[in-house]
Parts: C-alpha cells; sequence; structure tokens
C-alpha cells in the first residue's frame, strides 16, 4: 500500500513538473450514487421499533472513476454501505475499494491487471458482472488478456478470485477460478466471405475452479471444468443462436453434495422483418451451479450465470411474482411476437398499432433413481439420471401475456396488458407446502401530453389471485414537466388479502428532478414486501416505512 | 485511513489534469445478428450522433426511442443526426431485442451490451441515459431519465450542433 502510494506520488509530481503536455491529453469521467433510506415504524405493515433494530438510517453509496491517457487506462470504484439499505445482505456492510483496476489496449492485445467483469458466450460457464442497486457483484480479481491475432478472431484469458462481499481473499478461504475462450467470426476471417448471405460466428470456452478439498468425509474434485460450445448464425431475416454446456461433478452445498454432472443448453432462433418480430428460445439446466465456493448457497461467488429466459416484466404487480432458474434443473421455453400494424390500415389507424405476445413455460426435468436402494438426490451419490428430452409434468412457471399500444391522437397514448400467470412458490420462494399461485393481471398505462412538455401519466394495474396474499390493486398518477422534474402518487392496495388485518395499502409519494445526468429524487410512504428481480438475480425486499432519497450524477 | 489518503491523491492528479471533453471509449459490442462491433465505429460524417442506453424492462426508454422514432425521418433530413440505441440486456433477453426492434420499426442502429462493458465504460449509472456527441465523436452533453417530450429539448442540442459546423 505504501508503495503503491509513493508510486503515485512520483507520477503526481512529475506530471506537475514535466509532463503537462501528457496529461493534457488524459482524461476523467466518472459517476456517483447515493441511495439514503429513514425508516420509521409502522405497526400496521408490522414495522417495530425491534425491526429497525437500531438503524434508522440506511445509506448505500459509490463514486466510480476512470483515468484515460492514450491506450492506458485505470479506474476505481470506492462503496460505502453504512448501514446497507434494509433487503440488502448484511454481510454488505462495509467500506472500501472494491474496485481497482488499470488496463492498456492496442489493436492486438488488450491486458487488464486488477478487477474486472468478463462475460464467455452466453454467461453459462463464465460470467462476472454487478448490479449496484441490488447489491450484487461477483468481480473478478486478477488478470485478463484480450488478443486480437488475426480478423475475425478474438482469444480470452482470466484468472484470479472472485468478490466475496468484504472478505478479502487469503489462500484457501474460497476457490481460484482460471478460464479461456476463443471466438471467431468466419465472415470477417475467410477472406471473400465479408458480404456472404451466410453469418457465421462459433465460440467455445473453458474454466476450472481450484479449491481444496478439506472434507473429513468425500472426496470432492478439487479441479472442477466446465466447457462450452456455441454457433451463432443468421441468414437473411433469420437468426439462430445455440450454446452447450457440460460441467465435470462438483458435489456442492446446493446440489446435496451428488457426483452428478452439469449440463445447459440455451437456444434461439428468430425472425425479424420491419413491423414484424418472432423469437422461440429453448432451455435445458440440469445441476449447473457453479460457484467459486462449493460450502455456500447464498446468492454469491456465481462462476456462471444461467439466464431465466421468460419476460421480465416492468410494472410492480406484474413484476411481483418473478421467475428465478433452478440451477439444479429446469427446462424452458420462450416464445414471442412483435408486431406492428401498418399505419393507415383498418386496426392500425393513423399512427399503426403495436402487438406483442410472450409465452413462457419452465417445468421440472425427470430425474430417476442410479439404483434400487439409492434415493434420488442422495448426499455422496451420483444422485439421479436423466433422460435429456424428457420433461416433467412439474410446472415451475407459466406466464402468458398480451400487450396491445397505441397512440389514439396527437395528445393521447395508452398501453393494456394482459397477463395469466403460474408460479410455484413453493419452489422458486422456498415456501415449502404452499399451493401454486395462479393469477390473472391487467394493466393500463396512459399518457395524456397537456403541452409540448407538460404531460400526466395514469398507471391502473390488478392482480387476482386465490392464493398467497390474495387480490391486489395499484394506481399511479405522474405528472411530468420535460426534462426536468416529475412529482408521483402511487398506492398499492392488498384488498383481497385473506387475513383481514392484512389488507393494507402501501402509498408512496415521490418528485424529482433531473438536470443534465444529475438526478435527485425523494420517495416518501410505504414499500410493500417483495422480490425484486433485475438483471438476472432476485433479492427480497422487506416491507418497509419511510423516506428515501436518490442522488445520482455522471461527469 | 490509508484509502482516504489515496482517494485524495487520485483527486489531485485529477485536478492537475487540464478538463478535456470526453470522447467515446472502445468497447467490444455485438450488433443484432450476433457480429462484434468495436464502438470506435460509431460515426456519422462530422454530423451529430445520438447515443441511447436502453434495455426490454425499461419501460420510460423504450418510450423515449419510440419518440425519437416517430421524428427520426425528419430530425435526420433537417440535420442528419443519427442514433444509436444500446440494449443492456443480459444473455437472459439478448435474443428478444432484434424482434421487439423490429416489431417496433425501429429505424436507428441498435447494439448490444450484454455485460454492461460499455455501460460501465460510460458511467451510466440508470437508464434511459442518453448523450449527444459532436461530429468529432466529442460528448456534449448527456441526459438520465426521459418524460414525455424531453425528446424536444435534445433536438434543439442537436439543431444548434448541426448549425455550428
Amino acid at each position: 500500500m505504501r508503495k503503491l502510494l509513493i508510486i503515485i506520488l512520483g507520477i503526481f509530481c512529475l506530471s506537475t513538473l514535466y509532463a503537462q503536455d501528457l496529461f493534457n491529453n488524459a482524461t476523467v469521467n466518472g459517476s456517483f450514487q447515493t441511495d439514503v433510506q429513514f425508516y420509521r415504524p409502522d405497526a400496521t405493515i408490522g414495522i417495530y421499533d425491534s425491526t429497525i433494530a437500531g438503524r434508522k438510517i440506511g445509506i448505500n453509496g459509490f463514486g466510480n472513476m476512470i483515468f484515460t491517457l492514450g491506450k492506458f487506462k485505470a479506474g476505481m470504484r470506492y462503496e460505502a454501505f453504512m448501514t446497507p439499505i434494509a433487503g440488502f445482505d448484511p454481510r454488505q456492510e462495509g467500506n472500501g475499494f472494491p474496485y481497482l483496476w488499470a488496463s492498456y489496449t492496442s489493436d492486438l492485445i488488450e491486458i487488464t491487471a486488477g478487477n474486472f467483469y468478463e462475460q464467455f458466450g452466453n454467461g453459462l460457464i463464465f460470467r462476472t458482472y454487478e448490479e449496484w442497486t441490488l447489491g450484487y457483484d461477483n468481480s473478478m480479481n486478477g488478470m485478463r488478456v484480450v488478443i486480437y491475432p488475426m480478423k475475425g478472431l478474438t482469444l480470452k484469458g482470466v484468472y484470479g478470485s472472485q468478490r466475496f462481499f468484504w472478505q478479502k481473499f487469503e489462500r484457501n478461504n474460497r476457490g481460484i477460478v482460471r478460464g479461456a475462450d476463443a471466438e471467431l467470426n468466419l465472415n470477417d476471417a475467410v477472406a471473400g466471405w465479408e458480404s456472404a448471405p451466410l453469418r457465421l460466428t462459433l465460440g467455445a470456452s473453458a474454466v476450472s475452479k481450484y479449491q481444496r478439498d478439506a472434507d473429513p468425509i468425500y472426496n470432492l474434485p478439487e479441479n472442477v471444468g466446465a466447457f462450452s460450445g456455441r454457433v451463432n448464425l443468421g441468414a437473411g431475416n433469420f437468426n439462430f443462436m445455440t450454446e452447450y454446456a457440460y460441467k465435470i461433478n462438483d458435489p456442492s452445498a446446493l446440489n446435496n453434495f451428488i457426483y452428478h454432472e452439469g449440463q445447459a443448453i440455451l437456444s434461439s432462433l428468430s425472425y425479424s422483418q420491419k413491423g414484424l418480430g418472432v423469437v422461440l428460445q429453448l432451455k435445458r439446466v440440469d445441476n449447473m451451479s457453479f460457484k467459486s465456493d462449493r460450502a455456500i448457497s447464498a446468492n454469491a461467488l456465481d462462476i456462471n450465470f444461467l439466464p431465466p429466459i421468460n419476460r421480465t416484466h416492468a410494472y410492480s404487480l406484474t413484476a411481483k411474482y418473478p421467475y428465478a432458474t433452478q440451477p439444479n434443473g429446469e427446462m424452458g421455453l420462450q416464445f414471442q411476437v412483435n408486431y406492428k400494424i401498418p399505419k393507415g390500415s383498418l386496426l392500425g389507424g393513423k399512427y399503426g398499432t403495436g402487438i406483442a405476445f410472450n409465452y413462457s413455460q419452465v417445468n421440472d426435468i425427470v430425474r430417476n433413481q442410479v439404483n434400487d436402494t439409492t434415493s434420488i438426490g442422495q448426499e455422496g451419490t451420483l444422485g439421479y439420471t436423466t433422460d435429456f428430452f424428457k420433461v416433467s409434468d412439474h410446472i415451475f412457471f407459466r406466464d402468458i401475456n398480451f400487450e396491445i399500444d397505441k397512440r389514439i391522437n396527437s395528445k393521447l397514448k395508452a398501453m393494456v396488458q394482459y397477463m395469466n400467470l403460474l408460479y410455484d412458490i413453493a419452489t422458486i420462494e422456498g415456501h415449502t407446502g404452499e399451493p401454486a399461485v395462479e393469477a390473472h393481471l391487467a394493466v393500463a398505462d396512459v399518457t395524456y401530453k397537456l403541452s409540448s412538455k407538460n404531460a400526466l401519466r395514469v398507471e391502473a394495474q390488478g392482480l387476482w389471485t386465490k392464493q398467497d396474499e390474495g387480490d391486489w390493486a395499484a394506481l399511479m398518477a405522474e405528472y411530468t414537466i420535460a426534462p426536468k422534474w416529475f412529482v408521483a402518487v402511487a398506492d398499492q392496495y392488498n384488498y383481497g388479502n385473506p387475513v383481514k388485518d392484512h389488507r393494507n395499502h402501501y402509498y408512496t409519494v415521490s418528485a424529482g428532478y433531473t438536470r443534465e445526468s444529475t438526478r435527485l429524487a425523494l420517495t416518501f410512504g410505504r414499500q410493500s414486501e417483495g422480490v425484486v428481480c433485475v438483471g438476472g438475480v432476485c433479492r427480497q425486499v422487506p416491507a418497509s416505512s419511510g423516506l428515501t432519497l436518490t442522488l445520482s450524477t455522471n461527469f | 485511513m490509508k484509502n482516504l489518503f489515496l482517494l485524495l491523491l487520485l483527486g489531485l492528479l485529477s485536478l492537475n489534469i487540464s478538463a478535456q471533453e470526453s470522447t467515446l471509449p472502445k468497447v467490444m459490442l455485438k450488433t443484432l445478428d450476433g457480429q462484434s462491433f468495436n464502438t470506435s465505429g460509431i460515426s456519422n460524417d462530422g454530423k451529430p450522433i445520438i447515443i441511447s442506453f436502453w434495455a426490454l424492462w425499461c419501460k420510460p426508454c423504450q418510450k423515449e426511442l419510440d419518440a425519437f422514432n416517430e421524428s427520426y425521418e425528419e430530425w435526420q433530413k433537417e440535420t442528419g443526426v443519427k442514433i444509436y440505441a444500446v440494449s443492456i440486456d443480459d444473455s437472459r433477453s439478448t435474443a428478444r431485442v432484434a424482434p421487439l426492434v423490429k416489431g417496433k420499426g425501429w429505424e436507428f442502429e441498435v447494439l448490444l451490451d450484454p455485460n454492461g462493458d460499455f455501460k460501465r465504460a460510460m458511467n451510466v449509472n440508470m437508464i434511459p441515459h442518453t448523450f449527444l456527441l459532436d461530429g468529432s465523436g466529442k460528448i456534449i452533453s448527456q441526459h438520465t431519465s426521459y418524460f414525455e417530450g424531453a425528446e424536444l429539448e435534445l433536438y434543439e442540442k442537436v439543431k444548434k450542433l448541426a448549425a455550428k459546423k
């Protein structure tokens, strides 16, 4: 640390004395964000002084800076979660620089030392990323090299350890990750193929995790290898993509220490032309959880990313029951059509009408006993056998939704959506024994332009179900003065809760000011309990009550 | 304490650097048909460029892009402006981006940033986040969030830039 300071001081002095010209070419940019939450007790929704436990204020904040000088770059992010906002992992509490890096980039090579984010293909065997607002960060701390040896060919190599909240890496306290990836774009690589009607990209990757086996009972693999291959083929308006991944046996807390191998496949076929888009996606996941510590089951230290392929909803009630990938096994299908009824036609009217239909379903895989004396998933055994193409009758999730959006005249725009949902709450949220939620939902979102810059937007939502918390209704009105001001009032009312005392209102009042890229927003009210899913990870947000302030800027 | 010292030093270091208008960082993205695309390829013959970060799960982003699309023909005729819409959807939904873009009839360039590399390099905290660049690729202004009618203010800036040239 002291050495580093001396070096930086040295650079600083040098730059002042001799290198004015050099630094005249340098740039610095960055961003800041702070979320502050003031809590108050609210007995009606079950928040007492004891729930808050003295933590009257939660503050999450970060500052990010990137320094660029020609081909050299360096960056850092400072974070302080003191104390973390409710709903974040308590292990987030702390402050420091979790993200420090320097890199050199030329046309041939790119080297990064320090912390970095990287993804191979679709991430089925390797993806590190951050979702700051959810408190998720599995960044690598190590080195990365990217080489472009010829046109169309990209080679990548990475190694290091992963971030685990604020815990520093020490020998054997978690695994080490190494990986390599190659991607070949044949249209760029082969002379004469530049404008071929077929566009073909091939890719392959390998990742290995090293973690010492200190288990007193089992003989565990210390080096776990995972491999994947992918193809992207485009022809005219069609595009086909598939990636297959395989992992050797990797007994872990998440799979109940079975010696079963892992597999995953993700495929998509799409057709797009002006005004019409159709896509079909399929996936199968079998025992594919891959973490750099086999002992943890928390949402951290993931080496890979198994994307849930269902639609990510954007309204509070439609997003109330979001799906999360079941890494131990699932088979899913997703089909979507987007169509724009042209302007001037009977249904299209003066402005055209947008239609979207989406169907997704995820089932369990079929597991059979390895032999008569071993039960399915029994610890320390091969676990089960499975037929690649067989689908179990057990439905984890099904979402059928239909959406129409239309500009009615120069002032009025509207969107309506219907959604039919089946959600296996026992599997997805671990509420063992609870029946699956069957729900109908409807949303209407209407915007009325009062003048060129003033607009009123109203959002009405309903969720009707006999299970879980019963029926909900939500209403929101937002007034905006573009591009700077907004004020909104909203209420979510759990009017159909089977428990009469829990038929609560969750009201909020919010206002915000945005200038350029600086944004300040204030929200006062009650947040209902729910799962928030963004970017592939989900987090349980407890009910809260109070004032929330968000300040964000970018330079 | 040491960290604080480091932060101060970095602060001093940055003070020492005379302010420069930022240009675009070089990052590898994907096109909708799976080809690689280097952001150094973002150009428009010396005319203004708009870069807008969005995602399938972001309703205001799509409203903003719909608003751009409604006026894009006219804007292009008057100023020659070119729009790049950068989707930060990850592998859960990248396959659905092209069908949505075509289904909505968007006419501008759409790029994929599936692991947020470009987003991080541009210090984007929230989306929608829109950058306006002049013809030489310098960032002139930026704005986060979208409200109905905000596209008019942006277009005023585009017109000023186009007239300057």
